[in-house]
């Protein structure tokens, strides 16, 4: 399939989307939405997972910190509520990329299984700060938001238009991250991810563009934060458990890791079974399991890259290297079996 | 593959099932019920809706004509689930009511949304004390149908006070519930002439207390405890192990010795004091009943998650009967609810005008006995005084009660700290 | 500082107690982090898994004991069925990620979901405890301090199982292929030890101490969901303190975070979400293969 062509087929669905969506049931409208900001997250968690081979157990913190300054802003400074709104997005972005850019001073000094470590750790921190700083962040209870911002004579607040600004956000995203991806600077990342060695050999500087990459997934996941503290009106320390993370982990694997909408695609999954399918059986938590344990089993490329393969999806994104359908070789390029220091 | 074929089929299916929203029905009575259905507190979530659905059972799904639809939504403990759930149960169910949450923060991120979408929500377990305190005008469609977390304790400090406990030392979780419950019993506690010498906050998920424990002044002559979450049954029994208890009297918050986890606990417990609106010892023909009843029903003796909820429902149909089976609307049925008297399992309930019950208090002690005709001995809450029609504001003017700070970790502040 | 959170008197008596409680505590983690330490050194690979080990341990000892009222083979039983769930595990489910680490690790994950709702099914939500035997059950009075008879056992259990493994690793021929896999795999290969079989072994035995460390913590810390989770993160940062696959590691990585999240809880416990995680970053951040790892 040729680029252009896979680029139209994501546009048309992107269209559907967001024509269709609104018309379903006002659930599905509201699960959608959700889906859509996980998905950003997703997506910049993929930037270092799927494109950089390294794995973080700590995103949540990003948008923990992301949701927890909209809220903050919101309700300690009556400030965001209106066409600050957009003040309070670029905020968010930079906070995101500022917090990622002090984590990774610590974090990429470790590698594989103790940068998953230390980033998990990090994360914790966060969550601690959260919890304890209560005059601040409400603690435990939690910070209710005065309601979603007026847009002029748009009220947020209507699910329908909040959809449509969170798509507009993830379309955005979307676009942003792929020209990231497949410009030079991405290239030089899966090239990271591959063959590490052979890169700084050929005097590519592997650290600064590990940290850069760690900056940008920063910036889309606080992005994600503000979206998230918006959905809800109102954020508590139960959106930057480990569980969080892990939920961000487990949807950019299942969907494909280094596809980009493989974690939307894992976003859509995990959300509809722990959102929708939780309404209707009790079982729920198997079938996620289950889903997850047979994918990483039999799918090394995960749902969208076992669709990929079968030609019947297309994606934007960087396809994988055709060498890494079969696992032991993949295990060269990620790089978690090693333990040395950068 | 037959295999995919068969999972598409599936999906259709599911999705399609997601599209379907019936209208209500003339007299039916939707109710959507949320709760933390999966998770670590699946427990408490099976016993609020056991003790709602036996009472709905006991009269057949019909409150004096309104047919009761019951939807229980799973809020996985988690607030922002309970928002999404609480969304779709009003715009998608079309629920007249919201019942349940069990955290302060889903009590906390579901009472707004009755407020912007107008619909009832009634608390029965959430026990924040400013929900209907100083944040009640706020939500003017929350009602509490539990209690308040100071509620119980300031009747018991004063209790303690004045039968010979004289200086406490505090070991309690690290959040709001903690720091209210250990503040309504400071405030009569001190009142009174009593003394909290220390005050500990362990943060939630520690399992291993003794560096607390370890930590407790000697001069004291009880310990307040009120550990929460998993690992709760931990602080009792290494009370026990380091000496301090018996040696200092054992007292603490009525959920730490709730018939949820007391038939857990050891003979560490036995002679420990607490206070709360129920106790399943309370001997009434009214509680034998609901106590044999819910024991017969699902093996277990009630606590109360189990009697809110079933008190909760016992409230809606004395509604019901007053408006003859009719949805009035939420402003009409608040009205008509916080109008009301009835005799729950925990005795008599009515209401002040910040929507919160006005009840008895039960200072109860541990005891390893036979009840209700029972032919084994177990550890029961059983009541040493009871005090009639207690509301959240005690014996306290509201209005300076109103204009203090809500309780804190650092309020009331602790003046016998050395 | 917080009112109420003055520092208490700092006599022998209260040193004397946190040495005790802290070292205690980690003879429990050494327990759980052992396992993990040697399913890093022989497969180079993090087992999320297991913080759900020690607490199917604890269930199935549970099981056992209400079963046969004997607390030693209900001590047996969680041992050995845990085991053998790591095992299969391996055998069925990791063997065939070839050495793709991250996928190993990830998979254990999702093994960490069917476990939480698969125990939450079985034996229910409830916090239960298993009861300690009463020859246990006391205290040793040493003056105005109390020993817990119980903790004292944990730390001379974990003291045998210590030295046990010592000894196996270091006197016996299967230790030394395990210590060839561990510094080397491919070398070991290629000398005609079968490394999967030791994968497949090493795993089992980690499950099997996790197992064994969650039927003694019962006694101590109780048996509940939500435990797993709990138990993961100090697992972990025994084996980071301490260098995985480095068994004298553990048990220095074990005292230590024992021993801090003690006296961090006593001394700062305005910090106590901290204690824990801001000292792992910094040791993670100087030295990222822990204390007293190697490559």
């Amino acid at each position: 399939m040729s680029r252009q062509l896979k680029i139209l087929a994501v546009l048309a669905l992107l269209i559907a989307v967001v024509v269709v969506t609104p018309h379903t049931t006002p659930f599905l409208l509201m699960l959608a939405t959700r889906i859509l900001i996980l998905a950003i997250l997703a997506m910049s968690l993929d930037v270092l997972l799927g494109f950089t081979g390294i794995a973080s157990l700590g995103h949540a913190a990003f948008l923990g910190l992301g949701a927890y300054l909209t809220a903050i802003l919101a309700v300690r400074y009556h400030f965001g509520l209106g066409w600050d709104f957009w003040l309070v997005v670029l905020f968010g972005i930079l906070l995101g990329a500022a917090t990622a850019a002090v984590f990774a001073l610590f974090a990429l000094r470790a590698r594989g299984v103790y940068f998953l470590m230390i980033t998990l750790a990090l994360s914790q921190c966060v969550w601690g700060l959260a919890y304890r700083w209560d005059s601040l962040t409400g603690g435990d209870n939690g910070l209710n938001l005065p309601g979603r911002p007026m847009l002029g004579p748009i009220s947020l607040g209507n699910d329908t238009a909040y959809f449509y600004l969170v798509f507009g956000f993830f379309a955005a995203s979307l676009v942003l991250l792929y020209i990231f991806v497949e410009s030079p600077f991405g290239r030089s990342l899966v090239g990271i991810r591959e063959h590490e060695v052979r890169m700084s050999i050929l005097g590519y500087n592997v650290w600064l563009h590990k940290y850069i990459a760690f900056i940008v997934s920063g910036a889309f996941a606080g992005l994600a934060g503000v979206l998230w503290a918006h959905v809800s009106s109102e954020v508590s320390p139960e959106d930057v458990t480990l569980t969080t993370s892990v939920d961000a982990l487990l949807m950019v694997v299942l969907g494909g890791p280094g596809t980009l909408l493989g974690g939307v695609l894992g976003a859509v999954i995990v959300l509809f079974l722990r959102e929708y399918l939780s309404t209707l059986v009790p079982w729920w938590p198997y079938v996620l399991g289950g889903v997850y344990v047979a994918t990483i089993s039999y799918l090394p490329d995960g749902l969208l890259g076992a669709l990929m393969q079968r030609g019947r999806i297309l994606a934007a994104g960087v396809t994988p290297a055709p060498e890494s359908v079969q696992p032991p070789n993949r295990a060269k390029k990620l790089e978690v079996n090693e333990g040395g220091v950068s | 593959m037959q295999w995919m074929r068969q999972v598409g089929l599936l999906a259709l299916a599911v999705a399609l099932s997601a599209l379907v929203t019936r209208p209500a029905g003339a007299d039916e009575l939707r109710i959507g019920f949320l709760a933390p259905v999966s998770g670590p507190l699946a427990q408490i979530a099976k016993d609020m809706v056991d003790g709602f659905r036996m009472y709905l059972d006991d009269h057949k799904g019909d409150f004096h004509g309104a047919t009761i639809k019951l939807i229980v939504a799973d809020t996985q403990a988690k607030p922002a689930a309970a928002v999404l759930q609480a969304q779709k149960l009003i715009k998608q169910n079309h629920v007249n009511m919201l019942i349940g949450g069990v955290l302060a923060s889903t009590g906390y991120a579901l009472a707004p949304i009755s407020t912007r979408e107008k619909v009832l929500y009634i608390a029965s377990v959430p026990a924040s004390d400013n929900l209907t305190q100083r944040d009640a005008h706020d939500y003017p469609y929350f009602v509490r149908t539990g209690w308040t977390s100071s509620q119980p304790n300031h009747p018991f400090g004063e209790w303690a006070c004045q039968n010979g406990i004289k200086k406490v030392v505090t070991i309690a979780a690290d959040y709001a519930f903690g720091y209210e419950q250990v503040g309504g019993f400071q405030k009569t506690f001190e009142a009174c002439g009593g003394q909290i010498v220390q005050k500990m906050w362990p943060p939630i998920g520690t399992v291993d207390y003794s560096p607390y424990i370890s930590s407790i002044k000697q001069d004291a002559d009880a310990v307040f405890v009120l550990p929460v979450g998993a690992g709760m049954l931990n602080l009792t029994r290494q009370l026990q192990a380091s000496g301090i208890v018996p040696r200092m009297h054992l007292i603490g918050s009525g959920a730490t010795f709730d018939e949820f986890v007391l038939p857990n606990m050891g003979d560490e417990v036995i002679g420990a004091y607490s206070a709360l609106q129920y106790s399943a010892a309370i001997e009434t023909p009214e509680n034998e009943a609901f106590v044999k009843e819910f024991r017969k029903r699902f093996g277990k003796v009630p606590g109360y998650f189990a009697e809110s909820n079933y008190t909760t429902a016992m409230l809606i149909d004395a509604v019901m009967q007053q408006t003859n089976g009719k949805w009035p609307g939420a402003e009409a049925f608040i009205k008509t609810l916080t109008a009301l008297k009835v005799d729950a399992p925990r005795g008599p309930v009515s209401f002040d005008d910040m929507r919160n019950p006005v009840q008895n208090i039960y200072i109860r002690q541990v005891e390893k006995k036979k009840m209700f005709g029972d032919s084994k001995a177990e550890l029961w809450n059983v009541v040493v005084k009871t005090e009639p029609h207690v509301s959240q504001f005690w014996s306290f003017n509201k209005a300076e009660y109103l204009k203090q700070p809500v309780y804190d970790r650092n309020y009331p502040p602790c003046k016998f700290c050395k | 500082m917080g009112n109420g959170e003055k520092r208490p008197t700092m006599d022998t008596r209260f040193w004397l107690l946190q040495v005790f409680n802290g070292v205690s505590y980690g003879a429990l983690l050494f327990l759980v982090g052992s396992g993990l330490s040697l399913i890093f050194g022989v497969m180079r690979m993090v087992n999320l898994a297991h913080g759900s080990f020690f607490l199917l341990g604890g269930y199935v000892a549970l099981t056992a004991l209400w079963g046969t009222g004997s607390w030693l083979l209900a001590g047996l039983a969680a041992a050995v069925v845990v085991g053998i769930i790591g095992m299969s595990m391996e055998r069925i489910f990791m063997r065939r990620l070839g050495g793709d680490h991250l996928r190993q690790v990830l998979l254990t994950f999702g093994f960490v979901l069917l476990f939480q709702q698969g125990a939450l099914d079985i034996w229910g939500g409830d916090n239960l405890f298993i009861k300690v035997p009463q020859v246990l059950n006391r205290s040793l009075v040493l003056g105005t301090v109390y020993l817990p008879l119980y903790r004292v056992f944990i730390v001379a259990v974990a003291a045998v199982i210590g030295i046990a493994l010592w000894l196996v690793l270091d006197k016996t021929r299967a230790g030394a292929m395990v210590r060839a896999t561990v510094d080397d795999a491919q070398m070991a290969r290629g000398i005609g030890i079968d490394t999967s079989r030791v994968s497949m072994l090493t795993f089992g035995l980690g499950a099997l101490l996790a197992g064994l460390g969650g039927m003694i913590g019962g006694g101590f810390l109780g048996v509940y969901p939500g435990l797993d989770f709990e138990i993961l993160p100090l697992a972990f940062a025994v084996v980071i303190i301490g260098g995985m696959g480095s068994l004298g590691g553990a048990v220095i990585g074990a005292v230590v975070v024992g021993l801090v999240d003690n006296f961090g809880k006593v001394l700062f416990p305005q910090a106590s979400y901290f204690t824990l995680y801001a000292p792992l970053v910094l040791l993670l951040a100087v030295k990222p293969t822990g204390l007293f790892g190697r490559e």
